[in-house]
């Protein structure tokens, strides 16, 4: 790699033996991955996807302390991934107990880490953190470095910004170094699609479910999406962006993807259109019955496939203003239809904490409350991974928290059936 | 016995048993619940993959064409080499992702002791992975050859 005097004084010691250690990371990461030079982060702040304090990462939080202790932090102040606990969740004794003396134990003394690393302010916890409410949107064209794999395909698909799917760790590691190496989505070839997705659905399709579709066939590679603005129209307006939102997510979980385009929608596929796309790049049809296909496939691991579900989450990743307020008017709609007053499952909708502040001062809020929904800022996936969450019948619309756990996935009109009351 | 030969990502010889995964390794589905409830075997907790769920992953040699999912990734397979719970070598068909490379060089550059080496050879070929089996004997030597028997 061809390092500039600045680097490779760095590299050499010039700012300490911690320092020097962070740079050859960044380094060999690049090198890697071919990549020839490092090139400035210039977002405003960066996104660091490690924010729970699970004793599993005793190893992480030894590192995070010799940055510390050797004065290494970055200039740029950054959020973090959504908190693992919140107490307005349900949970048993038990579980409690597991929460806060076992598997979150060390919650407090990280959370105090990254205050000292700088983050933004004590509620900067969101895997959403580009939204309007928690002020860390970068700008078209903006280089990152960012993990959490949701908030990156966001960042490069709707924002147009550039970064890698970096891993925790790399991340705090390239904002520190105020560098990343220039490889795959940083660069413009890296950024061409290799797959043509032709969305031929009769129905707009369930943004979760064709994002999973989607990821498991394309894994880590770019898709241009065409037909999809049949459904969504050629504007981000806050619907579109909360659709691409869980659409992006399910992409980058069930599969590996970075960065999609969608034809006469986002930023990159407006402006440049089929340029974006790749010579030979390869053809993936989704119609109703691939779509069936690919829902009838998700394996239901629970020990009894027929369980009363005990939970519902929704919000994987948090959901938005736009989403709660519509959210709202669904479940009371449903409610009423199906002659109920509150919810039949204990049901969480989770959300960012600056968007909860602000839902909290509309006429939503307290609608919402009245059909005993419950609005939290935890993270779900946190909150079911352990053994006793695991063994819970679970239900969810988000195909991100059915990868990583055992919740069961259903479709938005499903689960409103099924948390509502309906069909009996 | 059948030799590949693919790229050093991080070098070492060893011998170990495969275990294969066909599809893409979900590494924090994989090894959360064994390095966050003291499973010194590190069985695998991915219940979406069929190839590995409930099968011990430390001390062997994992095949698989990449890792995909969560970002943590690479902090995971770093904590799985500080507690001593990684496979004895990773083996990618393909070229190695962002994410497990990243845990790869995290350990490289900031871990130190015998206990905590992983050899990783990457670009290995699909031949590779449609050849070794669970059970096989894997023997990495010098130069990114590794033996199939």
């Amino acid at each position: 790699m061809i390092l500039t005097e600045e680097q490779k004084a760095i590299l050499e010691g010039s700012k300490g033996e911690v320092m020097a250690k962070v740079m050859e990371t960044v380094i060999r990461y690049g090198e890697l991955f071919g990549a020839e030079k490092l090139v400035p982060v210039t977002s405003k702040y960066n996104h660091l996807v490690t924010s729970f304090g699970l004793k599993m990462m005793t190893p992480v939080f030894d590192l995070m302390q010799k940055l510390i202790d050797a004065g290494v932090v970055s200039e740029q102040k950054f959020s973090a991934d959504p908190r693992p606990l919140d107490p307005n969740v349900p949970k048993n004794f038990l579980q409690n107990l597991i929460f806060n003396k076992f598997m979150y134990s060390k919650q407090d003394f990280y959370e105090d880490q990254l205050q000292k690393l700088g983050l933004m302010d004590k509620d900067a916890f969101s895997c959403a953190c580009y939204l309007d409410e928690m002020g860390n949107k970068p700008e078209m064209g903006d280089v990152l470095s960012w993990a959490e794999s949701s908030a990156v395909v966001y960042a490069n698909s709707v924002l147009g910004a550039r970064c890698n799917r970096n891993s925790g760790i790399i991340d705090i590691m390239g904002s520190i170094v105020g560098y990343v190496p220039a490889f795959g989505l940083v660069t413009d070839e890296g950024r061409k699609a290799t797959w043509i997705v032709e969305v031929k659905t009769s129905k707009k399709p369930e943004a979760q479910l064709l994002g999973s579709a989607i990821g498991m066939k394309v894994m880590e590679d770019v898709p241009y999406v065409k037909g999809l603005d049949t459904w969504l129209g050629t504007e981000l307006d806050d619907a579109a962006c909360a659709y691409l939102k869980d659409f992006g997510a399910a992409t980058a979980s069930n599969g590996a993807v970075g960065l999609y385009h969608i034809d006469n929608l986002t930023p990159e596929a407006k402006a440049q259109g089929e340029a974006l796309i790749a010579e030979g790049a390869k053809v993936y049809v989704i119609d109703d019955a691939e779509l069936q296909r690919v829902y009838d496939n998700y394996p239901v691991i629970w020990k009894n496939p027929d369980a009363k579900p005990k939970l519902c989450f929704m919000g994987c990743p948090h959901m938005s203003l736009e989403q709660l307020k519509s959210w709202t008017d669904k479940v009371e709609a449903a409610l009423k239809e199906n002659g109920n007053k509150k919810v039949v499952i204990p049901t969480v909708f989770t959300a960012a904490p600056k968007v909860i502040e602000a839902f909290e001062k509309t006429e939503y809020a307290a609608r919402l409350r009245a059909t005993g929904v419950i609005v939290s800022y935890i993270c779900p996936l946190m909150y079911m991974n352990n053994p006793l969450c695991g063994k819970m019948p679970v239900i969810t619309s988000s195909n991100k928290l059915r990868t990583y756990t055992t919740a069961r996935y259903y479709t938005d009109d499903e689960i409103l059936v099924q948390i509502t009351g309906g069909k009996k | 016995m059948k030799a590949f030969n693919g790229r050093v990502v991080a070098p070492g010889c060893v011998t170990a048993e495969a275990v294969v995964s066909h599809g893409g390794l979900n590494t924090l589905a994989s090894f959360q619940k064994a390095l966050q409830f003291g499973d010194k075997k590190a069985t695998c907790g991915d219940q979406n993959n069929p190839d590995l769920y409930n099968k011990e992953l430390a001390g062997k040699a994992l095949c698989l064409p990449q890792t995909i999912g969560s970002t943590t990734g690479g902090l995971v397979l770093y904590c799985a080499c500080a507690m001593g719970r990684q496979p004895a070598c990773m083996l990618f068909s393909q070229p190695i992702d962002s994410l497990a490379g990243a845990g790869v060089i995290l350990a490289d550059v900031w871990l130190e002791g015998d206990n905590v080496a992983m050899p990783v050879i990457d670009s290995l070929g699909e031949e590779f992975l449609s050849y070794v089996k669970d059970g096989m004997k894997i023997t990495i030597k010098d130069g990114g050859i590794v033996e199939v028997e």
